[in-house]
């Protein structure tokens, strides 16, 4: 086990410097990045040369990646161009979007599992089809159309919520935000659960379970389920990157100061700094995840021993 | 030497007697009589992969339903005078967020457009990027997953993890970072992206089908009857490779046509004056309140575009996969 955990550390090394090197080249086809500096207005060439030799902008593009990354080991993601620390961006907007992320990831276990749970024992009957039908609806339905419609109906024609959720962002308020947020992955757990329960309900230890007497509930509950939820834990396991990642469309329906506002911002405004700090954490946050996942793998299902 | 599949000949004949054949499929599916006229085919010729899964797609409802959407969707991005007659740019301030009258039956949008139209209009774009981008990922994906899967050694190492470095990257993130600075007003830099962002995902699928193609007794056979690799890639690997990177190329296929209209709804898709669903209904979001049909129907006709193709895809993964049978 030790072993498997050292070498994936190792993998994921130029996994996390390919991607970063990556977007940090992207940043850079972005344009100019001292234009955002001054404004609206066309940078005077002197000026851009001065602020351009200041930041460190003249060296070639790898010389400038590897003194950014040397100082974002030193825990300095640079300074944004309105002068306040990346960082400091950072320590406001991740909480927002990690609270988010919590009530989307909370909406796939719960209800995700349930009607995964709901119509895997009840394949080819109503329910079934019906709960089938509708989690086809939801992946094709994009999320921004989804949030939209879920923010006309419960916002404003109803007035259930309110259409904007507050700079403080408390869980009350990122309910329906979450929920948004999670609809594709939730369709895609159900399906997932529901699949890998009909599977397992053939199995011969299921059989074994039902033969010796053992109550209904207690088959499901204690054998067939903790076997079928192995995949489903590291879907949703696997999410969780994509799913902080992919909130930039979510926060921007509903107006929350999160990651991806900071991160819209800074693409608007060409700051390069913002961009690439946020990129790099999110990278980051999605291979802890994976890692983490292929280790609880091994913990949750007994046949995988990894030397 | 026995020749273990069917070459390519198979698929188009069957393809060009699917037209015809539709409404006996139907009939088929009506009565489920097993040897009915959608049955096996005149006795005696094998029976392929992919002669199978035509005789399954032309019975199933789902895939005819699907189909025949697409068909409609790709007849009215050529030709969308076919069904509308107006112009999707002649706009009428005063009429702004007017409901449906007569002659405009989904009513006008903030800037006074004609709603219908700007929706029949912006299939084009969809269906575009949706066919361009697929046919690039498939290509560039199954070309590097097929070799790196083939050759193996030092390129497949290096492809691996290449393409791990391309799935750390949220893709709405790269896309707005990337095409951002375009100023083009044409769908090929968001073509472009998604084809850069997307073949890892081709590539994978294509990988893993060549290297279990690989191990088969007719590629042995075929190698040591001193066929060269071109030979065994292209005439014995590639058509049993091919069949789970159609199903997920369809699939994705629906995913791009939602990520143009989301790129396009954060600003950095399609610019106006392009029509598209994706900037009408981020055009419209502002006047929720006041015109939700300016929302309502082009997020319609997208989400049953991307139906259309997901629904396809499975109808096809499902008549494809033997093990679902």
């Amino acid at each position: 086990m030790g072993r498997y955990v050292v070498r994936r550390l190792l993998q994921m090394i130029p996994v996390f410097v390919g991607a970063t090197l990556l977007i940090f080249l992207m940043v850079n086809v972005m344009g100019d990045p001292v234009a955002g500096l001054c404004g609206e207005r066309q940078c005077d060439p002197a000026t851009a040369a001065r602020l351009k030799r200041d930041l460190g902008l003249d060296k070639p593009v790898w010389q400038q990646y590897l003194t950014y990354m040397g100082k974002v080991f030193t825990g300095d993601f640079g300074t944004a161009f309105n002068g306040q620390p990346v960082t400091e961006l950072m320590a406001t907007a991740f909480p927002v979007t990690v609270r988010l992320t919590i009530v989307a990831i909370l909406f796939e276990v719960v209800v995700g599992i349930a009607l995964g749970v709901l119509t895997g024992l009840r394949r080819g009957r109503p329910v079934d089809t019906g709960v089938l039908l509708a989690t086809l609806v939801v992946i094709s339905v994009p999320t921004f159309v989804t949030g939209l419609l879920l923010q006309l109906l419960l916002g404003v024609a109803w007035g259930w919520i309110r259409p904007s959720v507050s700079p403080a962002a408390a869980f009350g308020e990122l309910i329906v935000p979450g929920l948004v947020l999670a609809s594709v992955s939730l369709a895609y757990v159900t399906r997932l659960t529901r699949t890998s329960l009909a599977e397992n309900r053939r199995s011969d230890y299921v059989r074994t379970a039902i033969a010796k007497g053992l109550p209904p509930h207690r088959v499901i509950t204690r054998h067939l389920l903790r076997n079928s939820l192995i995949p489903v834990v590291t879907f949703i396991g696997a999410d969780i990157g994509a799913l902080m990642g992919g909130a930039i469309v979510t926060e921007r329906i509903f107006n929350i100061h999160g990651v991806g506002y900071q991160l819209y911002q800074g693409i608007v405004r060409q700051n390069t700094q913002t961009v690439v700090g946020f990129v790099t954490v999110l990278v980051l946050v999605f291979l802890i995840a994976n890692l983490l996942v292929d280790l609880l793998y091994a913990v949750l299902d007994p046949r995988i021993r990894y030397a | 030497m026995p020749e273990q599949h069917e070459p390519d000949g198979a698929v188009s004949a069957a393809g060009m007697g699917g037209a015809m054949d539709l409404a006996a499929a139907e009939a088929a599916t009506l009565e489920r009589t097993p040897g009915g006229p959608g049955g096996a085919g005149p006795r005696g010729r094998p029976r392929s992969l992919w002669s199978d899964a035509w005789r399954d797609l032309r019975r199933n409802p789902v895939f005819l339903g699907s189909a025949l959407v697409i068909l409609f969707l790709v007849l009215i991005s050529l030709w969308p005078s076919l069904i509308t007659s107006g112009n999707p740019l002649t706009c009428d301030l005063a009429k702004a967020q007017e409901g449906s009258q007569p002659g405009h039956p989904f009513g006008f949008d903030g800037q006074g457009c004609d709603v219908y139209t700007r929706t029949v209009y912006g299939a084009r774009a969809s269906v575009t990027v949706g066919v361009c981008a697929t046919l690039g990922v498939a290509v560039l994906g199954s070309v590097l997953g097929g070799l790196a899967g083939f050759f193996g050694g030092l390129g497949d190492a290096v492809l691996s993890r290449l393409t791990d470095v391309f799935f750390a990257i949220p893709v709405v993130l790269g896309g707005l970072v990337l095409l951002s600075v375009v100023t083009s007003n044409t769908v090929w830099p968001v073509v472009g992206f998604m084809v850069l962002l997307g073949w890892p995902q081709i590539s994978r699928i294509a990988r893993g089908a060549v290297i279990t193609a690989r191990q088969n007794d007719y590629v042995q056979a075929a190698r040591a009857l001193g066929a060269s690799p071109a030979r065994i890639l292209l005439r014995h690997i590639a058509p049993n490779a091919v069949a789970p990177v159609i199903v997920v190329a369809t699939i994705a296929l629906g995913t791009y046509i939602a990520l143009e209209a989301t790129l396009s709804y954060l600003g950095v898709g399609l610019k106006p004056p392009s029509v598209s669903w994706g900037i009408d209904i981020s055009a419209a979001s502002p006047y929720i309140r006041n015109a939700p049909h300016a929302l309502l129907w082009p997020s319609g006709a997208l989400a049953i575009t991307v139906l259309a193709f997901i629904m396809l895809g499975d109808a096809v993964r499902d008549a494809l996969d033997p093990r679902l049978r």
